[in-house]
């Protein structure tokens, strides 16, 4: 588990750091000892059988769960029920989800220029301008005056995107962005996932596309039954997978 | 069938105008009057119920009806009587609101429309200056109503009629809309106490009828107000109306918050925005928009519960026109007041409900 220290000799851009993680639902028992950390531009991509836990991870990674055990600390903060910890977590790390939650009563230029007005109190007019610069870079500027229900859905969870820039948060979190999508509109997403990756955005994705984690991810985990199975490099995940749970699926999502 | 060919298109087919008999107004009739037999037999008994309706109710209202006379003995006419309105209508509207300052009624009234129309629709001029004039507007209505200020007073024992029910529906359309909206997130709190409170508020205030309220608001009030303080009768009324559909409000709101999909909650948590911002900005806007129709129900209920002033000694309109037909003067003119009445009461609440539909309509352009 060394591994994960290569690329950080020193700690100094380390910025997620989770420690024995325990988490339940009820009594069921979703994420088990987990621990890790993320370096400042790292991409890690989770992957794993549906109810293996890498949502609920990630989503504890900005609160929207609370864990009953273990530390997670987010660009040096500890994450416990203080509120004050959460809000400013939460201005650092931005979230794109599956069902991508755009604001459906707000036009698109307004989903992006809410938080910025509203938690950053940056005044209207810079956070426009702001707003049109990342719609510009997710490609939809013209779309900036329509409302989410006149947008495809890949258009719609690319806005979620410069949403969550708008904030210019230090992390990003995606929750499987492209499995809501239609076949013609994944490439799209992941298109400019991969330009946000390539600008050094530290981004944590929970996701199914394989081409996308061997193109951009630093370190690919495998989760299966809430643990940490397996974390490698892409490279050796694909070609040398140690554990027969991961050999078994990548043979389920490659085979076809 | 056609047969499998190997190529492909390559001229793809122009879209075409629908066939003539599906659009129109041919289209429109043959869809929605004359689709079936069935449909084509309920057409037609329609029109031939409201061929014999109509002429009589128009003949009756108009054509044989008479509007001068002093007493009912003065109409001499098949038809309805309207001979008392020119000798009432002050009453059905003021109350016994002295006749010489009726003129500040009507300045209220009058003043009502730039108070309440910037909230009813956007792109007004002057939106912004005109919502400051709503919010000074209670306080101006009441002084040009009770007096003060070097206008005469008018005890609130005075007033009646239709203006009587017009304070007590608005007072308590504005109020319980905020107080419902409260209540409703009350109930969905974090924290036992509000939500117990909540919960009790609502089922004990919904458990009861409107009339036992009132009945009680006598006793019950002063028990919360410190024992020099005396409410006056009309202020008692606006409260325990307030309540009452508040109540009911809340149960619409929370509706209305139940629709809302947990994602867009995770959203605004998401992007750091705190409990009240993210309820004013993102999940109320919806949940409100989605309860329109139940909250306009729940205003026009409450407009029309209005008239139960009568059993705590208010004479609203209908206790105007209770008075009237038992005069004796126009004694057996119940039909012709009480249509009076309804009048008044359906051009209100008809107008309220053509408002909502509005107002759903253009919001739901906005969406697609």
């Amino acid at each position: 588990m060394d591994k994960r220290k290569i690329n950080n000799p020193d700690n100094h851009a380390r910025v997620i750091e989770i420690e024995g993680l325990n988490k339940w639902f009820g009594s069921f028992h979703v994420l088990r000892d987990i621990s890790l950390s993320v370096d400042q531009g790292e991409k890690i991509v989770i992957c794993g059988p549906s109810g293996s836990g890498k949502s609920t991870l990630i989503r504890c990674v900005n609160f929207l769960e609370e864990h009953q055990e273990g530390q997670i600390t987010v660009d040096g903060l500890e994450l416990t029920g203080d509120l004050k910890n959460i809000d400013a977590v939460r201005r650092e790390v931005g979230m794109v989800f599956q069902s991508f939650n755009l604001f459906p009563h707000l036009s698109v230029i307004e989903n992006c220029t809410l938080a910025p007005i509203w938690v950053r109190k940056t005044p209207q007019a810079e956070a426009e301008e702001l707003a049109m610069e990342y719609l510009d870079r997710v490609k939809i500027p013209e779309q900036a005056h329509k409302y989410p229900g006149q947008l495809s859905g890949g258009q719609q969870q690319r806005v979620a995107i410069a949403r969550s820039l708008c904030m210019k948060p230090k992390i990003m979190l995606f929750d499987e962005p492209t499995s809501a999508l239609d076949p013609e509109m994944i490439k799209e997403v992941l298109d400019v996932m991969v330009d946000l990756a390539d600008s050094g955005m530290t981004m944590l994705v929970v996701t199914h596309e394989m081409g996308f984690a061997a193109q951009v991810a630093d370190q690919i985990i495998f989760m299966d039954e809430g643990q940490i199975v397996e974390q490698n490099t892409p490279t050796e995940f694909f070609d040398n997978p140690r554990s027969d749970r991961t050999k078994l699926f990548l043979s389920q999502i490659l085979s076809h | 069938m056609n047969s499998p060919s190997n190529e492909a298109i390559t001229q793809y087919k122009e879209a075409r105008p629908p066939p003539i008999a599906s659009v129109g107004i041919i289209g429109w009739l043959r869809h929605n009057l004359f689709s079936s037999v069935s449909n084509t037999i309920l057409t037609l008994v329609s029109i031939y119920l409201l061929s014999i309706a109509i002429p009589a109710i128009v003949d009756w209202v108009i054509l044989s009806s008479q509007i001068s006379g002093d007493t009912r003995f003065d109409c001499k006419v098949e038809g309805a009587c309207w001979a008392w309105i020119d000798q009432r209508l002050g009453q059905f509207l003021f109350g016994f609101y002295p006749a010489s300052e009726r003129w500040r009624v009507v300045i209220a009234f009058i003043l009502l429309f730039p108070a309440l129309i910037p909230w009813l629709t956007h792109g007004i001029p002057g939106q912004r200056y005109l919502r400051w004039f709503s919010v000074a507007y209670p306080v101006i209505a009441t002084i040009l109503l009770a007096g003060g200020f070097g206008l005469q007073e008018v005890p609130t024992d005075k007033f009646g009629g239709f203006m009587l029910n017009l304070i007590v529906g608005l007072s308590g359309i504005v109020l319980s809309l905020p107080v419902g909206i409260v209540l409703a997130l009350g109930r969905q709190s974090k924290l036992p106490l509000i939500r117990w409170f909540s919960i009790g508020f609502i089922e004990a205030v919904r458990g009861v009828p409107l009339i036992t309220l009132l009945f009680v608001s006598n006793i019950l009030l002063p028990i919360f107000l410190p024992p020099d303080v005396t409410l006056d009768s009309i202020i008692r009324v606006i409260i325990m109306v307030t309540a009452f559909a508040s109540a009911y409000m809340a149960e619409v709101i929370r509706g209305g918050l139940q629709a809302i999909p947990s994602g867009q909650y995770e959203a605004a948590d998401a992007m750091g925005l705190n409990y009240w911002k993210s309820m004013r900005l993102i999940i109320l806007p919806q949940a409100l928009r989605v309860s329109i129709p139940g909250i306009v129900n729940t205003f026009i209920g409450l407009f029309k519960d209005t008239t139960l002033v009568i059993v705590i000694g208010l004479f609203d309109i209908l206790g105007i026109a209770n008075a009237m037909v038992s005069n004796p003067d126009w004694l057996g003119l119940s039909t012709e007041t009480y249509v009076f009445v309804a009048a008044f009461f359906f051009a209100v609440c008809f107008s309220m409900s053509r408002y909502s539909m509005w107002l759903e309509r253009r919001l739901a352009r906005q969406r697609h």
